[in-house]
């Protein structure tokens, strides 16, 4: 039944409920995927077969009870490194978290478990989340199932890769500045950040606590806004979580499904189109557009003239809050302890500075220092305080723009796939990928990226992206569902039937 | 290397001390001020922690209603302002025992903010004006092991408890505070005992400065007379007595004079109180370098207290100082020497909590400003911090009132006490100390001093009954001081009428 791994989560979670198949035969099927093509992909940091069948036999005896836990019981799941997991390791990608098991779980894991999803493992990432194209993992990077040489996003390219080559059918990311949506675009899989506060991230350790949101990786949108309503909610124990029922998600995909867009107003915003984007990527990007328009959407175009500032805004106040968040890290109750060499009898304040300069990779240090920098006396507010300003203009614009259009949209990233190694020594070549996803997380809005087609001159996947206004995540659904349907009436079937099988690669 | 110090009165005459007092109060809530972790003092390491208040990764705070109740109604009861909207911050730096390697605290934006606090000194009123009233989190412990002193330095190794990690601060800011003049020292007693007082009578905190519940940050510098300049200050950190406040004012007003005088300058740091030496000596420098690196906590959402809320707690708020002493005063009774003498002890709440145990107000302030006083005083601790109890000052009167012990039998009684071997019942028992009632013995013991001191008896029996003072002495010395004095004059008369 090794066709099993090809069956979206919506089409497993039916032939489980009808009894087709079990959750120990799906779970084991996806698990053999990953060891046949996982040593050439590298999506896992870690595989818990034991732990995902213990799941599915669990799920199964559910279903054989005549009860089950959720819509998507048995379902398995893979899990993006950066969500504390009881029982297995999380390293976020670094090597000072090495050997970390945590003794509890994230509120998403915890809600993934009652929900019956086994899973399978944690996902590789760049390290702490910062990154574009996972090659700043600590344990190598992650490779793209269309083409084993290129990047597959980042930070998230463990989760996006593992859905993308059928490793499983549904995977967490976290989204930050574009973490979630950019490797959903040059794999060719869905990927959406929600509003923020609408996943709880008690248990997401921190890259940016203002701006990150765990959410759903899949290969449709139907599984998305599924899995988005088992991971959703209010949770007492994040403040910041928002403390009232989601949209309706799943409904929502469904009516997007039919395709008719009309009384839908899509605002292409002006400032993430044209110069600066691969022309493959703004051709695919045009042709959607038409489409929604073909399926009687009423298209504007918006100007969000303080865009243009977003990245600026975004590199003063993640490093900031990152700075911040990793000083905890400091061998005195967890991970990694390095003692300074040809120290007799080192202070603590040595063991700190030995272990912080092994464990953490250049870009975490890069990044320490940047907001370390940013948050000093004198420059806090010419820098943080500045930013923070710019973060309030943003979400001017934004609320201007949703007064013309119910949903935002433009390409979710600049570029395709890009080849490992390519930008690795040019950091603002790197950053400059999160260039249309990161006004989104700065205003705390909701975003999707679905799959549009392949660039010309690569034949590389290209993704769209849209946004809502804050709270209105349906509508992300809803135009996404639609989009995916209309795209997929004229290839004829899914865009990832055109990627490389890998069948056997890693043998 | 112990500073040089000027005279007191005579830095007085050459410089104004100014002075900053920062208190740190431990609320009593169940729970931290960010998990939900029990508080209860004294519980085996490590043993009441959480991935919140360990820090660990991915792990997000929840602000305790109950610790922003206490906040704001400490502020309203120092006649601070409250915030319509405030935040949290992080203030960043490293240190073991600090699980974040941040401290969730308040910055520029306090629950509390402009108040004032009126200060009994001697009978005077000296105002106090408060900056802030800010929330935040206390850091773990360390004990620093294989030291001499306890001090990090020349330790082997540090264990730390992260018990006290997350426990909810209040700390309470003065502005500077110019113009008490020689009497600065007695002021910053008075301020940190009242406000001692004001806590206690608002129950957000057990108080006990030798339990750490109430710390107190001491800040001096010295202006030179007529001119209002302020000097550089010192910083003595964790000054945990009453006596010691004052004392330590008065330490670094004489080194800081003597350092002026001497053309010297004053180093920025903060400073050591030594309790045992009474003097203070340096800590770490506080250069321009050391920057906190302050922004406000992402993980948590504004704390905004609505204005019903806020009018409630002000409601719930104890009468305030003034007011309540003169109430006391004339509920005792007591004159205005022996009102201010109790108030300049500290002893204002014990007498308070003594009467209420049972003992009449006369009773209540004289054990407490005597005897015990006294003993505070031997053993170089505020009366608060004795291990003796308002309801065992009760127990020990109401004993002499049914004249099972007399007053000197007390003082052994709180002897006992004192040495931990139990209430004042348990040590009556186990010491034996019951005063004789049994007749028969105290007759024998009066025959005995008849019969040892004839030319005495003879007095007596010719009317001059002031003699009987000297066979009394002898009879209780037989009896080991274990008689009621009154009962054997009785009997003395009895026998020699």
């Amino acid at each position: 039944m090794s066709d099993l791994t090809r069956r979206t989560a919506a089409q497993l979670a039916d032939a489980l409920a009808a009894g087709e198949t079990s959750s120990v035969e799906v779970t084991q099927a996806h698990l053999d995927r990953i060891a046949e093509v996982d040593g050439a992909v590298h999506a896992f940091l870690h595989v818990d077969g034991e732990g995902a069948l213990a799941q599915a036999r669990e799920a199964d005896a559910r279903r054989a009870a005549g009860t089950s836990a959720s819509g998507l019981d048995g379902v398995p799941i893979a899990v993006k490194d950066v969500l504390a997991t009881r029982g297995m390791p999380t390293t976020c990608g670094s090597k000072i978290l090495e050997g970390w098991f945590p003794p509890y779980d994230a509120t998403v894991v915890e809600r993934l478990r009652a929900a019956g999803t086994p899973i399978l493992g944690k996902t590789n990432m760049d390290e702490f989340a910062m990154g574009s194209s996972t090659e700043h993992s600590a344990y190598g990077a992650t490779h793209n199932p269309w083409d084993l040489d290129r990047i597959p996003g980042g930070s998230g390219g463990g989760s996006a890769a593992a859905v993308a080559a059928f490793e499983a059918p549904l995977a967490i990311g976290t989204d930050t500045g574009g973490s979630i949506r950019q490797p959903g675009a040059v794999t060719g899989t869905v990927g959406v950040k929600p509003t923020y506060g609408g996943v709880s991230r008690y248990g997401l350790v921190a890259l940016a606590n203002s701006l990150d949101q765990a959410g759903p990786v899949t290969r449709t949108v139907l599984d998305s806004a599924l899995l988005h309503e088992v991971i959703g909610g209010h949770d007492k124990r994040d403040s910041t979580s928002i403390d009232q029922p989601l949209p309706k998600l799943v409904e929502a995909a469904r009516l997007g499904a039919t395709g008719d867009m009309r009384g839908v107003r899509v605002g292409v915003v002006k400032e993430l189109t044209g110069e600066g984007y691969q022309a493959g990527v703004q051709a695919r990007f045009d042709e959607s557009v038409q489409l929604l328009v073909d399926a009687g959407a009423e298209v504007v175009e918006v100007s969000c003239p303080t865009f243009v500032h977003a990245m600026a805004a975004y590199y003063l106040i993640l490093p900031a809050e990152a700075s911040s968040n990793l000083a905890k890290f400091d061998a005195m109750r967890y991970g990694l302890r390095v003692l300074p060499e040809g120290v007799d009898a080192p202070s603590a304040e040595e063991v700190m500075r030995a272990t912080r300069d092994r464990g953490f990779g250049d870009e975490v240090k890069r990044r320490i220092i940047l907001g370390t920098y940013a948050l000093s006396s004198g420059y806090y507010d010419a820098y943080y305080g500045q930013a923070q300003k710019v973060r309030t203009l943003i979400t001017r614009d934004f609320a201007a723009a949703f007064e013309k259009a119910d949903v935002l949209v433009s390409p979710t990233a600049p570029t395709t796939a890009f080849k490992l190694g390519e930008k690795l020594d040019d950091p603002i070549a790197m950053y400059l990928n999160d260039l249309a996803t990161i006004p989104a997380n700065l205003a705390g809005v909701p975003g999707i990226s679905v799959p549009s087609g392949l660039a010309e001159e690569d034949g590389l996947p290209t993704g769209f992206q849209v946004l809502a206004p804050a709270l209105a995540d349906d509508r992300v659904y809803r135009v996404g569902a639609a989009l995916e349907a209309l795209l997929q009436d004229r290839w004829g079937g899914p865009l990832l039937d055109k990627a490389p099988s890998l069948n056997g690669v890693s043998a | 290397m112990s500073a040089d110090l000027m005279g007191y009165d005579e830095a007085l005459e050459k410089f104004d001390p100014v002075m900053g007092l920062e208190v740190h109060v431990e609320l009593n809530t169940a729970s931290k001020m960010f998990c939900g972790c029990s508080t209860v003092f004294g519980a085996e390491p490590n043993t009441q922690t959480c991935p919140v208040c360990l820090g660990l990764p991915g792990a997000m705070p929840v602000v305790n209603r109950t610790g922003v109740e206490s906040a704001i109604r400490i502020g309203l009861a120092l006649n601070c302002s409250i915030a319509e909207w405030c935040r949290f911050a992080r203030k960043n730096y490293f240190y073991p025992d600090m699980p974040k390697n941040f401290q969730t605290s308040q910055y520029d934006e306090p629950i509390a903010f402009e108040g004032f606090m009126d200060v009994d000194v001697d009978g005077e009123i000296f105002r106090v004006e408060i900056e802030r009233a800010h929330m935040e989190e206390d850091t773990g412990k360390s004990t620093h092991v294989g030291g001499a002193t306890g001090r990090i330095h020349g330790a082997d190794h540090s264990l730390v408890d992260y018990n006290r990690a997350g426990i909810p601060l209040i700390e309470i800011v003065t502005k500077p505070i110019r113009g008490a003049g020689e009497k600065a020292p007695e002021v910053a007693r008075a301020y940190v005992q009242q406000l001692r007082e004001l806590i206690v009578a608002l129950g957000v905190s057990e108080a006990r400065m030798d339990q750490g519940n109430l710390r107190a940050d001491v800040n001096l510098s010295l202006s030179v007379k007529g001119d209002d300049t302020l000097g550089t200050r010192s910083e003595t950190k964790n000054v945990n007595s009453f006596r010691s406040i004052e004392r330590a004012v008065r330490y670094e007003v004489q080194r800081h004079a003597a350092v002026l005088s001497e053309g010297g300058k004053i180093v920025q740091e903060t400073r050591h109180w030594h309790e045992d030496t009474g003097i203070t000596t340096s800590g770490r420098e506080k250069s321009d370098a050391e920057d906190y690196r302050y922004f406000p906590e992402p993980d948590l959402v504004p704390v905004a207290p609505s204005a019903e809320w806020v009018e409630e707690l002000r409601a719930t708020l104890p009468e305030n100082p003034t007011a309540r002493r003169a109430r006391l005063q004339g509920e005792w009774g007591f004159s205005d020497l022996e009102m201010r003498d109790t108030v300049g002890a500290g002893a204002l709440g014990l007498v308070e909590e003594t009467i209420a145990a049972g003992a009449s107000p006369q009773s209540a302030r004289k054990w407490w400003l005597s005897e015990l006083a006294r003993r505070a005083n031997d053993a170089g601790v505020d009366l608060v911090d004795l291990a003796v109890t308002p309801a065992d000052v009760a127990r020990v009167q109401a004993l002499v009132d049914a004249k099972s012990i007399n007053d000197k039998l007390a003082r052994q009684v709180f002897d006992g006490v004192l040495a931990g071997e139990g209430t004042p019942d348990e040590v009556v028992e186990k010491r034996g100390l019951a005063v004789v009632s049994d007749d028969g013995a105290l007759s024998a013991a009066i025959d005995n001093a008849v019969a040892a001191n004839p030319d005495v008896a003879e007095k007596i029996r010719d009317g001059k009954h002031a003699a009987a003072g000297a066979l009394i002495g002898a009879v209780m010395k037989e009896m080991r001081g274990q008689a009621d004095a009154g009962r054997v004059r009785e009997l003395i008369l009895e026998k020699l009428a």
